[in-house]
C-alpha cells in the first residue's frame, strides 16, 4: 500500500521535504548531543527531566486517545466513526513511536537501551511503560493495517482483529495509566503524588487527542477530496468539550487538596508554577497562557451553536491542544522538579539543540502521519472505477 | 563513504552473529539463573512483600549487616572540618568538580538547616541554626525509593544494606533521580574526565551518561576500612560509622545516648544517615 | 517476469555489495598482531603466569572481566580463587593493569586487529592515563 504515498502534487512533496530538512536538522543535532552529552540541554542535577520527557508524557496521552474513536464505533455502533477510526489508529501509531524517540533521545546510555529487556525487572514502572507502548504500537499497527487492507479490497475485515480490537481498548487506558504512575509514585515530588494523576492524565487526554484528531481531519478535508464527515467531527467535539471540562475540574481538585489542607509541600509547586517562588517565574506566562485558553475553549465549546460552525471548532481544537500541551508537558513535569528536595529553585529552559532535537523528533511524526493518512485517503477517496486488470495491481 | 559505512554495518552485523553463536551456550543456563533470580528480587523491593523475599535463600549474599552513618553537627566547628571530609571523599572517588550548578556532581555537600530539614519550617528557630551548614549525602534507604523505580537493576541494594550502583548497566534515563526525595544522585551531563583535578589511579571514574552517588566507600569497606569521609573527621569524631544491626557497635551506642533526627522520615525509606542536631560545643 | 531486467539488476547490485568487504581484502597482507607482556611487573615475575592459563585467558578474559564485574559490582565479593587455588583482588584498575601497564601494546593490538570496541576505558583509567595525573 505504501506506494499511494509515493505520488502526490507539489504542495505534498514540498511538505514531505521540509520534514525531512528538519528531521535531519534534528539528527544532527542529536549526534551533537550524543559526543558532547545531555549537558547540551537545559537539564540539570535538579530539573532532571525536561522538554524530552515533557512531550513524550503529553504524547501518551494523543496516543490514548485513539480509543475514544474505537469505543463508540465498535462498543455502541457508532456508524459516523466508520470513516475517521483509520484516523484515530493512526495519530496513535504516530503519536506512540514518536514517544519511544522521546525517551530513547533524553538516554544518557542509548547503546544500552536494551537492558530493560536483558534486565527485566517488574517493580519498575518504567518496565511496563515500555512494554504497553509497544503493544499498544504493535496492535495499532495490525488492527490499522489489516482493516484498511481489508477496504482497499471491498472486503469486511478477517474476523480475528475484532479481539486485538477490544484489547485494544484496556490497553489504550492501560498506557496513560501506567504513564501516570511513572509520577504518581514518587515520594517527596508532591506536584506528582496525587492519585488522581491517571484520571487527570486521562482527562487531558481526550481532549488534546481528539483536538488534534479535529484539527486533522479538517485539514484532510482541505488539501483532499475525502470528506471525514460533518457529523463524524462534531461528535469529536462533543468529546472534546466534555474532556476539557473534566480535566478543568479536575485541575480544580488538586488546587482544592493543595490549599485548603495549607500544607506547604502541596502548595509550593503550584505557586511556582503560577505566580513564581522567590523572583523565579519562567513558568508562570506559560501556566497562564494554558489555563486562559483552556477557559476560552471551555466558552466557545459549550454552545451547540457555536461549536457546530467549523471555523469555530477548528480555532477551539487548537486553543484545546495548545492549552494541554503547556499544562501537561511543561507544567506537569517541570512542576514536579521545582522545588527541589532541598526546597530551592533552580529553574529550567531548554537550549536550541535540545528544542530543535525536539523538532526533529515532532517532524518525524507529522511524516508518518503524512504518509499514513496519505494512504489512507487514497483508498478512502471516491475515485473513478478501474479496470478489472488495475485492480488487480492495486 | 557510503561504502565504508556499509561495510562497517556488515561488520557489527556478522561479529553480532557470531557473538551469539559463541554465548549461546553460556548465555542459555545463565539466562534461566539470571531471569528467575532477578524477576524475584525485583518484586522484593516492593516493601509490601520484602520482609518474604529478604531472607529467601535468592538473596544473594547474606552480610547479616546494615551499614549506617551518624552525623554529629556539633562537632564540625569549623569551614575546614567540613572541607577535609568532602575532599577526601571526592578525591578518592574521581568526583569532578565542573565549576557550575548546572552540571554539577557530587556525593556529601554542605546544605543549611532549613534545607535539609524544610518540614522543619519555624519561625522562632535563630537565624544561626537556619542556615547552619549540615554534611549531606545518600541515605542508603532501608527502602530506597531509587532501587524501586530503576528499569534496569542498575542501581540496587545490597544485602548489607548499601544502596549501590552498577554504572555499567546504568541507561541514563534518570528516573532515579525523580524519585530520590533526597536529592542525593547526580548525573553525568558532560565527560566527567577533564574535569578531575587529580585523579585517584585506585578507583574508576564514570563516563558520561550514567547517575552517580556516595558508595558508603562499599570498596574500603571490604578491605576493613572506614569510610573517607569518617577517616578525614576522625579527630573530632564528627562522622560515626557502623553496623545498625550489631548491638555493640558505636553508632548503636551513639544512637542509644544521643537524640537523632532523620530527613523526611514521614515517606518510610527509613534512611541511614543520622543527625545529631545542637548547638556548637565551645572550642 | 514483470520487471524482470530490473529485478534481476537489483539481485546483482546486492550480491556485489554484500560481498564487497570479502572481495576487497582478498590478497591483502594481514599480519597477526603479536602482544607483548614485557612490562617491568611481568619481568619481575618468577612465573610468567595470569590468574588462569594463557589459553583460558585468550579464550575467555572478556567472560572472566564480565564475571569479575559482577561479582565485585553486584555481589560485593572481591577476591578471585582461581583454579589453583590462588586468591586475587577483582579489580581490573589495580589487579590486571597492575602486571599488564601496557594496555596500548596488549589490549588495544588485537582489539583494533579484531575491530572489537571496548567501553572498559571511559570509565577505568588505564597506566597512561594514571600518568597524567
Amino acid at each position: 500500500m505504501f506506494e499511494k504515498a509515493l505520488t502526490g502534487d507539489k504542495r505534498y512533496w514540498g511538505w514531505i521535504f521540509s520534514l525531512l530538512l528538519i528531521m535531519g536538522t534534528g539528527f544532527i543535532f542529536y549526534l551533537k548531543q550524543l559526543d558532547y552529552g545531555l549537558g547540551i540541554t537545559g537539564m540539570s542535577r535538579d530539573v532532571s527531566w525536561g522538554l524530552y520527557i515533557a512531550q513524550f508524557t503529553f504524547l501518551v496521552g494523543v496516543a490514548a486517545s485513539a480509543v475514544m474513536l474505537v469505543i463508540p464505533y465498535y462498543l455502541h455502533d457508532y456508524k459516523k466513526f466508520g470513516k475517521i477510526i483509520i484516523f484515530g489508529e493512526f495519530l496513535a501509531i504516530s503519536a506512540v513511536i514518536m514517544c519511544l524517540m522521546f525517551v530513547f533521545v533524553d538516554m544518557g546510555q542509548p547503546m544500552r537501551a536494551m537492558n530493560i529487556i536483558l534486565y527485566p525487572t517488574p517493580n519498575s514502572i518504567m518496565f511496563w511503560d515500555m512494554l504497553v507502548l509497544n503493544g499498544y504500537l504493535l496492535l495499532n499497527l495490525t488492527i490499522g493495517w489489516t482493516t484498511l487492507n481489508a477496504e482497499r479490497n471491498d472486503m469486511p475485515p478477517p474476523d480475528w482483529v475484532k479481539p486485538l480490537i477490544y484489547v485494544s481498548i484496556p490497553w489504550a487506558i492501560s498506557i496513560h495509566t501506567v504513564t501516570a504512575f511513572l509520577y504518581a509514585g514518587l515520594p517527596g515530588r508532591h506536584l506528582w503524588l496525587t492519585a488522581i494523576m491517571a484520571p487527570r492524565f486521562l482527562s487531558s487526554a481526550f481532549a488534546s487527542g481528539p483536538a488534534l484528531l479535529i484539527i486533522l481531519c479538517l485539514i484532510v478535508k482541505r488539501v483532499s477530496n475525502f470528506d471525514p464527515g460533518k457529523e463524524a467531527i462534531q461528535t469529536l467535539g462533543k468529546i472534546v468539550t466534555y474532556a476539557v471540562i473534566i480535566n478543568l475540574f479536575f485541575f480544580l481538585l488538586e488546587i482544592f487538596t493543595a490549599f485548603y489542607s495549607n500544607i506547604p509541600g502541596h502548595m509550593h509547586p503550584f505557586k511556582y508554577l503560577f505566580f513564581g517562588t522567590e523572583g523565579h517565574g519562567k513558568l508562570v506566562p506559560w501556566m497562564w497562557t494554558a489555563f486562559i485558553l483552556s477557559i476560552m475553549a471551555i466558552a466557545l465549546l459549550i454552545n451547540p451553536n457555536m461549536r457546530k460552525r467549523e471555523n469555530i471548532l477548528m480555532v477551539s481544537a487548537v486553543l484545546v491542544f495548545i492549552s494541554t500541551w503547556i499544562d501537561k508537558g511543561m507544567g506537569l513535569v517541570i512542576g514536579g522538579f521545582i522545588p527541589n528536595p532541598f526546597e530551592e529553585i533552580t529553574e529550567y529552559s531548554p537550549t536550541i539543540p535540545e528544542i530543535l532535537i525536539t523538532l526533529g523528533v515532532w517532524a518525524t511524526g507529522l511524516l508518518i502521519i503524512t504518509v499514513l493518512y496519505k494512504i489512507a485517503v487514497s483508498i478512502k477517496a471516491p475515485h473513478p472505477p478501474l479496470s478489472p486488470q488495475g485492480r488487480g495491481l492495486r | 563513504m557510503e561504502f565504508l559505512l556499509y561495510i562497517r554495518v556488515i561488520r557489527i552485523f556478522v561479529k553480532f552473529v557470531f557473538n551469539v553463536l559463541e554465548n549461546m551456550e553460556t548465555n542459555r543456563r545463565q539466562f534461566l539463573k539470571i531471569f528467575g533470580i532477578s524477576t524475584l528480587s525485583g518484586l522484593g523491593s516492593i516493601p509490601a512483600i520484602w520482609a518474604f523475599t529478604q531472607h529467601s535463600a535468592l538473596s544473594t549474599q547474606h552480610f547479616g549487616k546494615r551499614w549506617a552513618m551518624v552525623v554529629d553537627i556539633k562537632k564540625f566547628k569549623t569551614e575546614d572540618d567540613y572541607k577535609k571530609c568532602i575532599d577526601a571523599c571526592h578525591s578518592v572517588h574521581n568526583v569532578p568538580d565542573f565549576g557550575n550548578p548546572k552540571d554539577e556532581v557530587k556525593w556529601i555537600w554542605k546544605m543549611p538547616y532549613k534545607n535539609t530539614f524544610p518540614e522543619q519550617e519555624d519561625d522562632y528557630i535563630s537565624g544561626e541554626m537556619k542556615n547552619m551548614p549540615f554534611t549531606v549525602l545518600c541515605n542508603h534507604c532501608k527502602n530506597p525509593p531509587c532501587v524501586r523505580v530503576c528499569p534496569t537493576k542498575a542501581t540496587f541494594k545490597r544485602a548489607d544494606g548499601i544502596v549501590a550502583m552498577d554504572y555499567h548497566r546504568c541507561i541514563g534515563c534518570r528516573f532515579c533521580m525523580a524519585a530520590c526525595p533526597y536529592g542525593s544522585r547526580s548525573f553525568n551531563f558532560r565527560d566527567p574526565r577533564p574535569f578531575i583535578k587529580e585523579k585517584n589511579s585506585e578507583y574508576p571514574t564514570r563516563a558520561k551518561g550514567v547517575v552517580e552517588k556516595c558508595n558508603f566507600c562499599e570498596e574500603r569497606l571490604s578491605k576493613g576500612l572506614q569510610p573517607a569521609c569518617v577517616e578525614a573527621c576522625k579527630d573530632n569524631k564528627a562522622l560515626i560509622f557502623g553496623d545498625l544491626n550489631d548491638p555493640d557497635s558505636e553508632v548503636r551506642k551513639v544512637l542509644e545516648t544521643n537524640y537523632t533526627i532523620r530527613r523526611k522520615p514521614e515517606l518510610g525509606t527509613q534512611p541511614g544517615v543520622y543527625y545529631i542536631v545542637g548547638a556548637k560545643e565551645d572550642v | 517476469m514483470y520487471n524482470g531486467s530490473k529485478i534481476i539488476a537489483g539481485l546483482i547490485i546486492f550480491v556485489a555489495l554484500a560481498t564487497f568487504p570479502f572481495l576487497y581484502n582478498i590478497g591483502k597482507v594481514n599480519a597477526k598482531p603479536e602482544l607483548k607482556i614485557d612490562t617491568p611487573v611481568i619481568e619481575q615475575l618468577k612465573e610468567k603466569e595470569c590468574v588462569e592459563s594463557e589459553e583460558f585467558m585468550k579464550a575467555k578474559h572478556m567472560q572472566l572481566l564480565n564475571r569479575w564485574r559482577d561479582m565485585a559490582v553486584r555481589d560485593g565479593e572481591r577476591v578471585y580463587v582461581n583454579s589453583k587455588g590462588e586468591k586475587y583482588e577483582i579489580s581490573l584498575q589495580n589487579t590486571c593493569l597492575k602486571c599488564h601497564s601496557n594496555k596500548k601494546e596488549f589490549c588495544d593490538k588485537c582489539h583494533n586487529y579484531m575491530s572489537v570496541k571496548t567501553h572498559c576505558w571511559d570509565c577505568h583509567l588505564t597506566s597512561e592515563e594514571k600518568q597524567k595525573t
